[in-house]
């Protein structure tokens, strides 16, 4: 519980003055997420605690380096929670760290992402300057949208400071049903339910079941299992944490993981040297777990063939590009935008993409 | 120039596809916010993305400022012509190109009504949720642009929420693409950066967004109160209550009555505050909330309680709301709509503030509110007509805009900067972040040719005008001269 921005800031304009290329790190708890980590270690867990928390405003505003936990166990106090339902990947998990990597988990279809609660922050670009974007409420178009644009940037165009987040109110009741199913059916089925009003809050399919939370009041609970039947899977709260923080079984594995986001309703065929073993569909569809030993360039074009793209996840070689490649164009203006926040390409380089 | 861009543009479109006459340009001097006005040098309707491609190239190699424009229903003078820009019209750019209702998504063009996208899937049982006032004649481009909300964002979000996928022109005239029907896109979040960027980064002209499963029900609370800090309270005791509405409006005593006269909906008019909270989803859920809403309310001191018992009903209580702005149009010559986003519990604190002002200023101001999110829209009344009226009004203005943000909200909540709130973005940032955004633009854009002057002011204006955010203890403008 500190701030160190103070700190933070010289130690990046030092960075800055002497060419040196930084490693951002908070928890250090995804390590092992996008391209191979280079730089002189910028420690940022350190700059952490709760700076404003509003429960009736459904806004929060924390330094960087706060543990989710932390965070989670103070909204949990007002009956509230970060809506976009984290990974950890580890207890040391931070919030700066889940908004670089936009990490979302098995509610994100419903309720939206990481990046669609950031309602503003302050950070350091690549010149060590503080910069406040956006603000600590929900309705908010006054500049550009950098605090959006820093989720998911891999810490490559500055250092968070503190963000802003949207927060919202646990449900009332919870319940999770599980439905006999092969994906194919499956993925109708789970596109079939997001079609209508009621309130599923995640659906996945192991190959052998589609699972769906349902949650709400408890009588609308009540009827929504009434309308998709199937039957009551006990231990639901465990089986969610455990598909968000990847501890299933599927995913103990030595082969490299592929992620790959696709249009929900995207038919389901394996692709070509892998079986149906080596899938898991989560977020009602739009999202696709594959363990294989596969060429990323081969998950590549299944992907874009699909209407979407792949990442390599976890594993596999990280010397290489491991996330999805961009049109010329779209890479060009990358690297003119990572230039305007960090000229000297010293944030996080190569993290990302090799050329980034 | 002006010679050869005109014989330039004329190769490229068909005559009835440029317009140059003063004639044919009046209609596009202004947008929604009629004060600023200015005739550009031409104004283009190409049919074809070949057509836009070239305009654009066309411009960027003759140093010719281009503004993209919808259906010219902003509120802040974003679309406002200079005279030496080509205005580039996506009004021909009004095509559904797809609908797809397994994937739940429509993909359009920029000039297809926000509206129009609902009716065209509501057969399927879905609709678009953002919802702008103007709904029924604004564009989904202009939506991307400005990042649009309306009464039901608390719940679903605004415009940047809900679109999955676009396409835009870069003032190289390239055409790049950004995300699909996928849930997210690859690389940087540029389609959040694009959104509420005002048309300064790129010509937005391929729109894919998410269409939601319509709620099987929808019910309103209309609740009264006496006093209008009651009523701020009973808002936040709303939400502190774990309820997310679909929608939390407010309207004070002055909005009430010009409401009420114009709309004939059956409010009372005799009291201070009237909020409407609307839940939706499923029967069972909407029973439950209602109830639970209607209790929230009471015990926050509402003098009387209405909950809206079919779907008629429930239309004649937004009916008032929904008639505010003409409604108060009907109460003075003009009136000028603040668009600042504030905590909600500084509420009560901050309409005392503009109560007082108003009397000081003599200029009466009507109070809608999107309460739910914070977002404040003051009506001040005034009359162009009267010499100085039009300067008191907007530094009256100027003032709720500052106190905005001195109370840790914003200056512009949905309707965007424009050419209106240049000044205001002088207080909301300093100098560092204005440089940021600049270079942000430089990375789309490196001529500034796309609606120039709009969005982000120079440094010098903010140092000319003396509006000056101090920035980390420090004034953020030592290099600049002062006057």
């Amino acid at each position: 519980m500190a701030d160190i921005s103070e700190k933070l800031q010289q130690q990046v304009m030092q960075a800055y003055e002497n060419d040196t290329p930084l490693n951002i790190i908070g928890g250090n708890s995804k390590a092992w997420y996008g391209r191979e980590p280079q730089g002189e270690p910028l420690y940022v867990s350190g700059h952490s605690g709760i700076v404003n928390d509003m429960p009736s405003e459904l806004v929060i505003t924390v330094r960087a380096g706060t543990k989710l936990s932390e965070i989670a166990g103070a909204l949990d106090k007002h009956g509230q929670r970060l809506p976009f339902d984290p990974p950890y990947f580890g207890e040391d998990a931070t919030i700066g760290g889940t908004v670089a990597c936009n990490f979302s988990g098995p509610r994100r279809p419903y309720a939206g992402s990481c990046r669609d609660f950031m309602l503003g922050c302050t950070m350091l670009n690549g010149k060590g300057e503080k910069l406040r974007f956006g603000g600590e409420v929900m309705k908010n178009v006054a500049g550009f949208d950098v605090s959006r644009l820093m989720a998911g940037s891999m810490g490559t165009l500055g250092v968070l400071l503190d963000v802003s987040l949207k927060i919202l109110p646990h449900r009332l009741a919870e319940q999770t049903v599980v439905i006999d199913a092969g994906f194919k059916q499956a993925i109708k089925l789970m596109n079939h339910w997001a079609g209508t009003p009621l309130p599923v809050t995640a659906m996945c399919a192991d190959g052998n079941l589609v699972y769906f939370r349902i949650c709400g009041t408890p009588s609308a609970v009540e009827r929504s299992m009434r309308d998709i039947g199937g039957s009551i899977y006990e231990d639901g709260k465990a089986f969610w944490k455990d598909l968000r923080e990847h501890q299933l079984d599927f995913f103990q594995s030595d082969a490299p993981l592929y992620r790959l986001s696709v249009p929900p309703a995207a038919a389901f065929e394996p692709l070509a040297g892998t079986t149906e073993h080596d899938w898991f569909v989560g977020w009602g569809g739009a999202q696709r777990w594959l363990k294989s030993d596969v060429d990323f360039a081969v998950v590549q074009s299944y992907a874009q063939k699909l209407g979407g793209h792949a990442k390599l996840l976890r594993g596999g070689d990280r010397e290489a590009e491991v996330f999805p490649p961009l049109a010329p164009a779209l890479m060009a203006l990358h690297k003119q935008l990572k230039h305007s926040f960090d000229p000297k390409g010293l944030l996080n380089p190569g993290r990302m993409y090799k050329d980034l | 120039m002006p010679a050869q861009l005109l014989s330039s543009l004329a190769k490229l479109l068909p005559e009835s596809a440029l317009l140059t006459s003063e004639e044919a340009l009046r209609p596009y001097e202004c947008d929604g916010l009629s004060v600023y006005r200015g005739l550009p040098f031409a104004v283009a309707l190409p049919e074809t993305m070949e057509q836009a491609q070239s305009i654009i190239q066309l411009c960027k190699q003759l140093n010719t400022p281009v503004i993209a424009r919808g259906a010219g229903t902003g509120l802040a003078g974003g679309a406002m012509p200079t005279k030496d820009a080509v205005v580039l019209s996506l009004a021909k750019f009004n095509q559904i190109i797809e609908v797809d209702v397994d994937n739940r998504t429509a993909t359009v063009q920029p000039g297809v009504r926000n509206l129009a996208i609902s009716e065209a899937v509501v057969e399927h049982g879905l609709y678009y949720a953002p919802d702008p006032s103007s709904q029924i004649a604004c564009t989904i481009g202009g939506n991307v642009a400005e990042n649009s909300g309306g009464v039901h964002c608390l719940k679903y979000g605004l415009t940047v929420h809900n679109v999955l996928g676009l396409k835009f022109l870069t003032m190289d005239g390239e055409l790049i693409e950004l995300g699909g029907k996928a849930l997210d896109n690859a690389g940087y979040d540029v389609l959040a950066l694009l959104h509420g960027s005002e048309g300064l980064l790129g010509v937005i002209v391929e729109v894919t967004v998410k269409l939601l499963p319509k709620p099987e029900m929808a019910q309103v609370c209309m609740a009264m109160f006496d006093d209008i800090e009651k009523a701020g309270q009973a808002v936040c005791d709303v939400i502190a209550a774990g309820i997310v509405p679909a929608g939390l409006e407010m309207m004070d005593s002055l909005a009430i009555q010009a409401a009420e006269a114009y709309a004939q909906v059956g409010y009372p008019t005799d009291v201070a505050a009237i909020v409407l909270c609307e839940v939706d989803g499923t029967a069972h859920g909407v029973n439950d909330y209602i109830e639970k809403v209607e209790a929230v309310l009471t015990g926050a001191g509402a003098v009387e309680t209405r909950i809206s018992q079919n779907e008629e009903q429930r239309l004649q209580f937004w009916a008032g709301r929904k008639a505010a702005f003409p409604a108060v149009g009907r109460l003075a010559p003009d009136y000028y709509c603040m668009d600042g986003t504030i905590p909600k519990a500084r509420l009560a604190e901050v309409l005392k503030q503009i109560a007082a002002w108003s009397d000081a200023f003599g200029l009466p101001v009507a109070n809608v509110f999107h309460a739910g999110d914070g977002n404040m829209h003051p009506l001040i009344l005034y009359d162009a007509n009267k010499a100085g009226e039009l300067e008191k009004t907007e530094a009256f203005g100027k003032k709720i805009l500052e106190l905005c943000v001195q109370v840790g909200g914003t200056i512009t909540g949905e309707h965007g900067v424009g050419v209106e709130k240049l000044d205001a973005m002088c207080v909301q940032f300093g100098k560092t972040e204005l440089e940021q955004f600049f270079a942000i633009k430089d990375a789309f854009d490196d001529k500034r040719l796309l609606n120039p002057g709009k969005a982000v002011p120079t440094l010098h204006r903010c140092a000319e005008l003396g509006r000056m955010h101090v920035h980390n203890g420090e004034l953020p403008h030592p290099e600049l001269d002062r006057f």
